[in-house]
């Protein structure tokens, strides 16, 4: 956990390991040796690695040190980094994203994202957990709260989720729609595909080609801003239509044009999912 | 953060890409005295972020210093497609042999910068990248190499620029990316960049300038350049989105009659769709943010409340490092403090929402009514807008 010890980072890093996720050491350069509720605090992320064998880093440092920290986890050869920082500048991003897509060893998650969280097995974010009961429908979201919204429609249906992955709502998510989707359809404990995109880029459109193409697991698909207007940005900076480009109208319709069903609600979006599953079930008692 | 014209040239001179020579003015006196430092002919520019400006009459020709005082007079004030005139440009006139076009885009994309070149400038890019896509060149760089020489010969020779401005044509794109870059810009559009035609005095070497600048800067990288931070554009500054941004609160203003609170972009856009779903047409869109204290929504509900033509509220949370109850409790102090004249629907969901329920039953404000869904919620704001008369909303 990078950034450990400020007041966001220790609450969210121990309701992390409160929830049965192995959080093993934090990183806060100048504060090595010290300890945040038995976890230790190491200046470096070489130290913490070397010490205690973390593949995976939650980056909850302010935006100015957020690209430094998330090379430093990359250079100390962890796996995944989860980037929760919101605010990260472009630039910083596009280097980022660049320097992780050259050397191939690490992923990124986010920026500006909630995390991921797999129910009864761990949760690296912010994640409300409580929301989220263990099932079959795998989630990626471009926002968080939405996100909420859709798996806790789906818990009181009686479902759950297999996991839920924020990619966040920046310019240059680490991590695309396509490659968790990918990872859905491999995945033997996804049954369905939630995906909840938003306004701005072509991210949606891309991953509506590559569900025809590829994935033979059904999904649903959420796009928010219908009513954004064109060159204002909705609260997460890669929500933007600029000019004619990334309206949530022609998301949908890119989708809807490869048979991907499009909820016009979030509710709905999550009574679709439910109503698919629940016929997939019967039937299968049937057979 | 986009840049007006002159704001965008000033950034260019500062990075050695050629502009013409030319000064800033608010006054019609300002003006004429900047046109006759500047010397004529010269052109009088209205500073406003929108296309057509030309059309419009915002751009005139001054031969001499009567004509300069009369198209200031003139262009201060104008209206052009809902943006008031309050700043001009005054430039010196450029001869133009061609026009072309240069960008540098952050392509999200792609995940890396792309420039583009065209000969075909002067006109909407969009209509040229439509009908003769063609005639643009295109290059992604690699954010981690940067621009190298080679990259403009390219673009240069493959969008067949004059064989004479190869090189500076080249250098200018250099100059572009180098500004790019260094302004942490998202957009760099030069449309038209001219070539002059030469004089004899030079010896007949023909220059390219950049005629017009469209500039947008990215906002979370302000912190590091403090100048650039503190440029504005008076025409756009709404007195709700400052007052928002005081407050650290995401707020952007629309043209319907409800207002919107929620927690996370996420919802709060789709709260914006399913309201205008329902038949209603959202005024704003608020984000409050995760975790917001009870100050934060009685600073959002006072914001929200400074927009006249709001007939009803709708808060629509769905609790998760937010707590509800702190929501509840900054509304009812929002009541308190403001007593607001118009009806409020609340939808609670989440993190301690009986809490936050129980209290706003508790407190029994006027005209609040909790609704248990998003939908419910969206429908019922729609029916009380429609039902209240359009009147002055905060007491």
């Amino acid at each position: 956990m990078s950034g450990i010890t400020g007041r966001e980072g220790t609450f969210h890093s121990l309701r992390n390991r409160e929830y049965g996720t192995q959080v093993v050491a934090g990183v806060t350069p100048g504060k090595g040796g010290q300890d945040v509720e038995g976890i230790p605090v190491f200046d470096t992320f070489h130290a913490a690695v070397l010490e205690t064998g973390a593949n995976t880093a939650m980056i909850f440092v302010p935006p100015r040190f957020a690209a430094d920290s998330i090379l430093e986890a990359e250079d100390a050869g962890v796996e995944l980094i989860i980037a929760i920082t919101e605010g990260i500048p472009a630039h910083d991003e596009l280097r980022v994203f660049n320097t992780l897509k050259k050397n191939g060893r690490s992923r990124l998650i986010g920026p500006n994202c909630p995390g991921i969280l797999s129910p009864g097995k761990a949760n690296v974010g912010i994640i409300p957990a409580a929301f989220f009961s263990e099932g079959n429908v795998g989630v990626v979201s471009r926002s968080g709260t939405l996100t909420y919204q859709i798996g806790n429609v789906v818990a009181q249906s009686g479902f759950g989720n297999s996991s839920i992955v924020g990619i966040g709502g920046d310019p240059v998510p680490g991590t695309d729609f396509i490659d968790v989707i990918a990872m859905f359809q491999d995945d033997p404990d996804t049954e369905l595909i939630v995906m909840c995109g938003e306004i701005g880029g072509d991210a949606e459109e891309r991953a509506a080609d590559f569900i025809a193409a590829n994935v033979t697991k059904p999904v649903v698909a959420y796009i928010a801003g219908f009513t954004a207007p064109p060159g204002k940005t909705m609260g997460h900076a890669g929500a933007i239509v600029s000019g004619s480009h990334g309206t949530a109208k022609a998301k949908a319709e890119a989708l809807e044009s490869k048979g991907i069903r499009v909820g016009r609600t979030p509710t709905e979006v999550a009574e679709l999912a439910v109503s698919l599953l629940g016929a997939a079930r019967s039937a299968s008692s049937l057979a | 953060m986009d840049l007006l014209e002159y704001q965008g040239k000033q950034l260019f001179a500062r990075h050695g890409v050629p502009v013409p020579a030319g000064r800033h003015a608010t006054s019609v006196e300002e003006a004429v005295f900047a046109a006759e430092e500047i010397g004529f002919p010269c052109v009088i520019k209205a500073q406003v972020q929108i296309g057509g400006r030309g059309k419009a009459g915002g751009i005139k020709l001054a031969k001499d210093r009567d004509e300069a005082r009369e198209h200031a007079e003139a262009i201060l004030g104008m209206d052009i497609r809902g943006l008031t005139v309050h700043e001009l440009w005054i430039e010196a006139a450029s001869e133009i042999a061609s026009e072309y076009y240069a960008s540098v885009i952050f392509d999200r994309s792609a995940k890396a910068p792309l420039v583009m070149l065209s000969t075909k400038g002067g006109m909407d890019i969009e209509e040229v990248a439509a009908g003769d896509p063609e005639a643009i060149a295109r290059l992604h760089v690699d954010p981690l190499l940067g621009f190298q020489d080679f990259h403009g010969r390219r673009l240069a020779f493959e969008a067949g620029v004059d064989s004479d401005v190869v090189r500076p044509v080249g250098v200018m794109l250099a100059k572009l990316y180098e500004m790019f870059v260094a302004e942490e810009a998202t957009l760099v559009e030069v449309n038209p960049l001219i070539v002059t035609p030469g004089s004899a005095s030079d010896g007949g070497g023909r220059e390219v300038r950049a005629l017009d600048a469209k500039v947008t800067l990215d906002d979370n990288a302000l912190f590091r350049h403090p100048d650039n931070a503190q440029l504005r554009d008076p025409s756009k500054e709404d007195p709700q989105e400052r007052m928002a941004k005081e407050r650290g609160l995401t707020y952007v203003k629309l043209d319907g009659d409800i207002g919107i609170l929620g927690n996370g972009a996420g919802l709060v856009m789709s709260t914006l769709d399913v309201v205008a779903e329902a038949g209603g047409s959202p005024a704003n869109f608020l984000d409050a943010g995760g975790g917001s204290k009870a100050e934060a929504i009685t600073n959002a509900v006072e914001v929200i409340l400074s927009n006249p033509k709001v007939k009803a509220v709708l808060f629509n949370i769905f609790g998760g490092i937010t707590r509800c109850d702190e929501v509840a409790r900054g509304l009812i102090e929002a009541f308190h403090q403001i007593n607001p004249q118009v009806p409020f629907v609340v939808r609670l969901d989440g993190t301690n929402d009986e809490e936050g329920r129980r209290l706003l039953a508790e407190a029994n404000l006027p005209n609040v009514r909790t609704e248990s869904t998003m939908d419910g919620a969206a429908r019922k704001v729609v029916e009380l807008a429609t039902a209240t008369p359009a009147a002055a909303s905060a007491a």
